[in-house]
């Protein structure tokens, strides 16, 4: 049965006229954030967190999962868990703070204690419970489902899910790219969380984070400002964009972008932003990723810029310098962005503190690029207000070639998410 | 201290800078503001959930050099700059002006700060939280050597972008 409350397809896609319409009640839609709550965020592997934000025994964040409450921690034997954070008496909250080293979770309404692990630990009077009660099944729940790809952390509250290997597929491929940055193989979460509400439709980052289009326009005066530091992003004679590359379809509504660099990368490409006295720094990184993947390899992790969006609603952003960011829907009109820096483990100071600046220069709230994104985003949904009137978005950019001649400044890989998205939605429940 | 103090700089001294910054600020004159900061000055936005952290080993939301800031001025004056085009109507007030201490040239100045924004077709803001600076004289003149505009918020939340001078 299709999900259709106004009637009408959500998607229309015309391989005959290389049309791609999406209906712009997607943006507005109680009724279809509800259905993307149940179809979609309670059936994929959404995103927790990564294991190096849990640095010792004790550790934990909390943070919302898929619109629940959920403590990421690592317990007294090393384990990362995710659990719910519930009390199993009557509901509160067992952790109220951000993040922290906890040696217990407290229930400040009626005083449970629970284990790190989640096992309930006490009951203040525990004699007023008759012989049913059994505490050792009275833990913290845990979320259904909890895996890990190399450190990155994901639940599914489908217990009937696929794995979470099958699901990531071909994306693991580019999840590899980003770690191959560090000799180790380890990527650490830096600390400092850029956190911050969009007033637009959460789909509407997804695309945006991948889409290429619409850097010249939205983003002339960080191009201004590489230019003005000495940066060559002049597109060659008929190219939008400084460099040519491509939009990929990585399956299972999995996408990225795959493109050579220009805008200088902290491992490994110099460029004349990170001052001459770096560059000897950057070419012994260079270096060492020759000798650790071969040239090829090496190539292609220092010399090519990735934005890599997973379904639904994590992005990986492998650019200027690595961001990790996800985001969720509070109201059709809104969404709330949480964004890390990610890094080798092993890098040193000076190589820390350049890509965090580069980092700052082009992504996040006080960037010279992520405001105007924002911008855009909700310049769009107040455009939306008029859905009834002009209903459709046009996504066709591509229509007209092959898949693997997708370029990043297409539309193809922004209709790999929608049709993943019109799968899911039009899927039985 | 005190002798010292009083010796280097009064608290009505650096009122009238912060006041006169304030104003240059809300009426968008961003190339006089730059004029009250020395050249090496460093502009930080902390990050909400680590206000005191260190900008090389922690994700600012802002952390500008002199170099970055320039150029983050030319961006604000852009009108393709469109966080901020059209531009903020800003309104900021600037009290509980303390100093704090003096080491050699630099003196130590806490201020508290809540700044009013409004833009069309979008929410009324209001960025509250707290001023650490760094001042020097140059020339005979007060400057502004570091800025830290730490905000109280635990998140940036509905505050949205730092797209603006705080």
């Amino acid at each position: 049965m299709n999900y259709q409350p106004s009637g009408h397809d959500f998607i229309v896609e015309n391989s005959d006229r290389q049309t791609f319409f999406v209906n712009r009640e997607v943006f507005v839609s109680d009724d279809v954030l509800a259905r993307e709550s149940r179809a979609i965020f309670d059936r994929c592997w959404i995103y927790v967190g990564h294991a190096s934000e849990l640095k010792n025994p004790g550790d934990f964040k909390t943070r919302p999962v898929a619109g629940r409450p959920v403590i990421f921690c690592r317990d007294r034997e090393g384990t990362v868990r995710a659990l719910i954070n519930s009390c199993r008496h009557r509901g509160a909250l067992v952790c109220r703070e951000r993040e922290g080293n906890a040696r217990q979770f407290y229930c400040m309404y009626h005083g449970w204690t629970y284990h790190p692990d989640g096992r309930l630990k006490a009951v203040p009077g525990d004699n007023a419970y008759g012989a049913a009660f059994d505490k050792t099944e009275m833990g913290l729940v845990p979320v259904p489902r909890l895996e890990a790809y190399r450190d990155f952390y994901f639940a599914n509250f489908d217990r009937d899910a696929v794995d979470l290997g099958t699901y990531l597929g071909k994306a693991k491929d580019y999840i590899d790219l980003v770690i191959d940055q560090s000799p180790s193989g380890k990527m650490e979460i830096i600390s400092g969380t850029q956190e911050y509400d969009i007033r637009a439709n959460w789909k509407l980052l997804v695309e945006n984070s991948v889409d290429d289009y619409h850097l010249i326009s939205t983003h002339s005066t960080w191009l201004n400002y590489m230019r003005n530091s000495g940066v060559n992003v002049t597109p060659a004679k008929g190219e939008l964009l400084p460099t040519r590359g491509f939009g990929r379809d990585l399956g299972n509504g999995h996408l990225t972008t795959d493109n050579p660099n220009y805008r200088g990368r902290p491992v490994a490409k110099w460029i004349s932003v990170y001052g001459e006295d770096a560059k000897a720094d950057i070419e012994a990184l260079r270096n060492e990723l020759v000798v650790r993947l071969g040239s090829a390899r090496a190539a292609r992790v220092a010399d090519t810029n990735r934005n890599l969006a997973i379904f639904p609603n994590l992005v990986i952003n492998d650019g200027s310098s690595v961001t990790v960011r996800h985001f969720y829907p509070v109201a059709p009109d809104r969404m709330h962005v949480t964004a890390w820096a990610l890094g080798p483990v092993e890098e040193t100071e000076a190589q820390r503190a350049r890509r965090l600046h580069a980092f700052l220069t082009f992504y996040g709230p006080g960037g010279f690029a992520t405001p105007d994104d924002v911008a855009a985003l909700e310049a769009a949904q107040l455009g939306y207000a008029a859905w009834r009137e002009v209903p459709w978005s046009d996504l066709s950019r591509g229509m007209n070639k092959a898949g693997d001649e997708q370029l990043a400044t297409d539309e193809g890989h922004l209709r790999v998410f929608w049709r993943k998205w019109r799968e899911l939605m039009e899927a039985r429940v | 201290m005190n002798e010292m103090l009083a010796a280097t700089v009064s608290r009505a001294e650096v009122e009238d800078l912060f006041y006169q910054e304030a104003d240059l600020l809300d009426s968008w004159r961003l190339d006089d503001w730059l004029e009250l900061l020395t050249d090496d000055a460093v502009y930080y936005v902390p990050p909400n959930d680590k206000p005191d952290a260190d900008a090389r080993f922690t994700l600012f939301t802002i952390a500008d050099d002199m170099v970055r800031l320039r150029q983050r001025i030319i961006r604000l004056k852009d009108p393709n700059c469109h966080a901020e085009y059209p531009l903020s109507r800003t309104r900021r007030l600037i009290g509980n002006v303390r100093i704090t201490g003096v080491d050699g040239d630099v003196i130590a100045v806490a201020a508290n700060f809540i700044i009013h924004r409004y833009r069309h077709n979008d929410l009324q803001r209001v960025f509250v939280g707290h001023y650490r600076n760094r001042l020097k004289r140059v020339g005979g003149r007060l400057k502004i050597a570091e800025r830290r505009a730490i905000l109280d918020a635990e998140e940036l939340g509905l505050l949205g972008s730092v797209s603006f001078i705080l």
